[in-house]
């Protein structure tokens, strides 16, 4: 199977460090021969690797401005994170910006989200799922339950994304209004994230995605920024409430289903800490619960401009001029083309064997050779921790057990070849300190 | 790295901390991380990951901690909650939900609901516990993949 990754690695600037690999939620980054891998069916796209990156050596690949050309008429699809990134109080500045650098249309996210909102409450008012329900906005989360948490697949919300209904409604509204076919119109996703880009090329819970190209907001940002005029009226163009934008923060969306029994968490690594305690089945009296990959939610994205808490707090303070709801389901989309085409389903990546004695060989095999290895997760080998090089060996992935530098010296120094000038030392590497004695000697 | 039956189990041993809540459930997340790993049943996961946390959870709060061994069979997961605290008095009178010993300060943290031992009952498909007072409490449990022959 092929798997379609925003997150990419540029060759060229990688220095084979171990950030990435220590960073990486769901272990799928190898330094191979110098260079970063990743490991395709694990990728969650959450982007963790480009914010950790000291080099810039990981990036997102996000569609160029000129794709619009390929399409008659043009219509953007802005995330309300895209409003945090300038100092205004008025979204109307913005939007018609985006008309004045070439879009026919602008159908803000913002909009979808107040009616994914009000459909959520809807069903979860009727109880027809098991909760707590986990949000399905953030495709990075969506992505990292399916890969690592087989007990929570069914928890998971089954709708699609702000994103995909705003595409599907701005869509058939501009197919009626200019009587264009749907491929002559395409639509555009302003994106935060990669994880967004992925879930453009590669949905889940439908078969085809209704955006067309994603644009990211850090390279959008100059281009609006110069076709912003603030000195003219803008055009009214903004639909949207401060439900609709919320959705940029994190405790957004938890907080337009107007229910009291919510969690919410930002960051991959609080996200991670919940969905085990939720696997424990330690959060019983939640009915709902938000994630999202990135801190502060959206607006923490990787392919933002401004900082979070900034654009955050402008948010707030847009909010403040803005009704609070302006889309309402009854008036607008049929409820059952919201929904995903499935529940979401366990792909069960990490799993050693499909052949559970075969996997349980295996696992003894790991468990012995983690003994072996010193136990220091150094990432020298280029494998997270030391537990990881010995899966990589024993699922024969290409790692060898001398990999690890400590192994190594030991079968250098059985060869009477000495890698290490320390009489007392049993384990560790003292050559830097020395190196440095031997600079200040010579000087 | 035996050439034995496969049959023999993975064996894992932990040791529980006393009165570190921060540290419960440690031991049931990594025994989690194995079993995903082996692509063990989802249902047998989820009741192995409970029923040890909630075991980790007792020891913390009564007895000062102990030692959890945890044998995975193709088959089943055999878990034994071993400790040295100060032993259950009435065993089924602790079984009954709601039924809680536990000090004022641990229920301030939303601990000792009294839903422990009755919650490890309900994931196990058998469970035994061997309580002597003033000696410690002993706890084995077998959780079966239900569905294979069972």
């Amino acid at each position: 199977m092929q798997y379609f990754h925003s997150v990419r690695l540029d060759e060229d600037k990688c220095l084979g460090c171990t950030n990435c690999i220590k960073r990486c939620p769901t272990q799928a980054i190898r330094v191979r021969d110098g260079k970063a891998r990743i490991i395709s069916n694990r990728c969650i796209d959450c982007g963790e690797c480009i914010r950790v990156c000291p080099h810039h050596a990981k990036r997102a690949v996000t569609d160029p401005l000129s794709m619009m050309q390929n399409f008659k008429y043009k219509i953007a699809l802005p995330a309300p994170t895209l409003y945090g990134q300038f100092n205004l109080l008025d979204v109307d500045y913005i939007l018609t910006g985006l008309i004045a650098m070439g879009f026919d249309r602008v159908f803000e996210v913002s909009q979808a989200a107040e009616l994914v909102s009000d459909h959520t409450r809807q069903i979860m008012r009727e109880k027809k799922l098991k909760t707590p329900v986990i949000s399905s906005a953030c495709p990075a989360i969506v992505r990292l339950v399916k890969v690592r948490y087989p007990d929570l697949c069914e928890l998971v919300l089954p709708h699609l994304s702000p994103m995909q209904v705003a595409a599907h409604m701005a869509k058939e509204e501009a197919m009626k209004e200019t009587g264009l076919a749907k491929e002559e119109i395409g639509c555009f996703f302003i994106t935060p994230c990669p994880a967004k880009v992925t879930d453009i090329v590669s949905p889940i819970g439908m078969s085809q995605s209704w955006v067309d190209g994603a644009f990211s907001i850090a390279e959008i940002y100059p281009v609006l920024l110069e076709k912003m005029d603030r000195t003219q009226t803008p055009q009214p163009l903004s639909k949207s409430g401060i439900i609709g934008v919320s959705w940029a923060n994190s405790g957004g969306e938890s907080s337009s289903l107007i229910r009291e029994q919510y969690l919410a968490a930002d960051g991959i690594e609080n996200v991670i800490a919940v969905l085990e305690q939720l696997e424990d089945e330690r959060l019983g009296e939640l009915d709902f619960i938000e994630l999202n990959a990135c801190p502060g939610g959206c607006v923490g994205g990787v392919l933002t401009v401004e900082n979070p808490y900034v654009a955050k707090a402008r948010i707030q303070r847009l909010r403040k001029y803005m009704p609070v709801s302006l889309n309402h389901m009854n008036d607008s989309i049929p409820a059952e083309t919201m929904d995903w085409d499935g529940e979401l389903e366990y792909a069960g990546v990490m799993q050693l064997s499909p052949n559970l004695e075969e996997a349980m060989r295996m696992m003894r095999e790991i468990d012995a050779l983690e003994e072996i290895l010193p136990a220091l997760d150094c990432g020298s080998c280029g494998a997270p921790s030391c537990r990881a090089l010995a899966e990589d060996i024993v699922t024969g992935s290409g790692a060898r057990l001398n990999d690890c530098l400590f192994i190594l010296r030991k079968e250098a120094s059985s060869l009477g070849v000495s890698l290490s000038e320390h009489p007392a030392d049993k384990g560790r590497i003292y050559s830097a300190e020395e190196s440095q004695d031997d600079g200040k000697d010579s000087e | 790295m035996s050439n034995k039956s496969s049959v023999e189990p993975i064996t894992q041993q932990y040791v529980i901390p006393g009165t570190d809540f921060t540290r419960a459930g440690e031991a049931s997340s990594k025994v989690k991380t194995i079993l995903k790993r082996l692509g063990y049943d989802p249902d047998a996961i989820r009741r192995v990951a409970i029923a040890m946390y909630e075991g980790e959870i007792n020891m913390v709060i009564h007895a000062h901690g102990g030692t959890a061994k945890v044998e995975i069979f193709p088959d089943r997961v055999e878990i034994a909650l071993c400790d040295q605290g100060p032993g259950i008095s009435d065993v089924s009178k602790a079984m009954e939900e709601g039924y809680s010993t536990a000090p004022d300060e641990v229920r301030a943290l939303g601990f000792g609901a009294g839903m422990g031992l009755p919650n490890m009952k309900k994931c196990s498909d058998d469970m035994r516990v061997h309580s002597i007072i003033g000696k410690g409490t002993d706890v084995y449990m077998t959780i079966r993949v239900r569905g294979t022959g069972n």
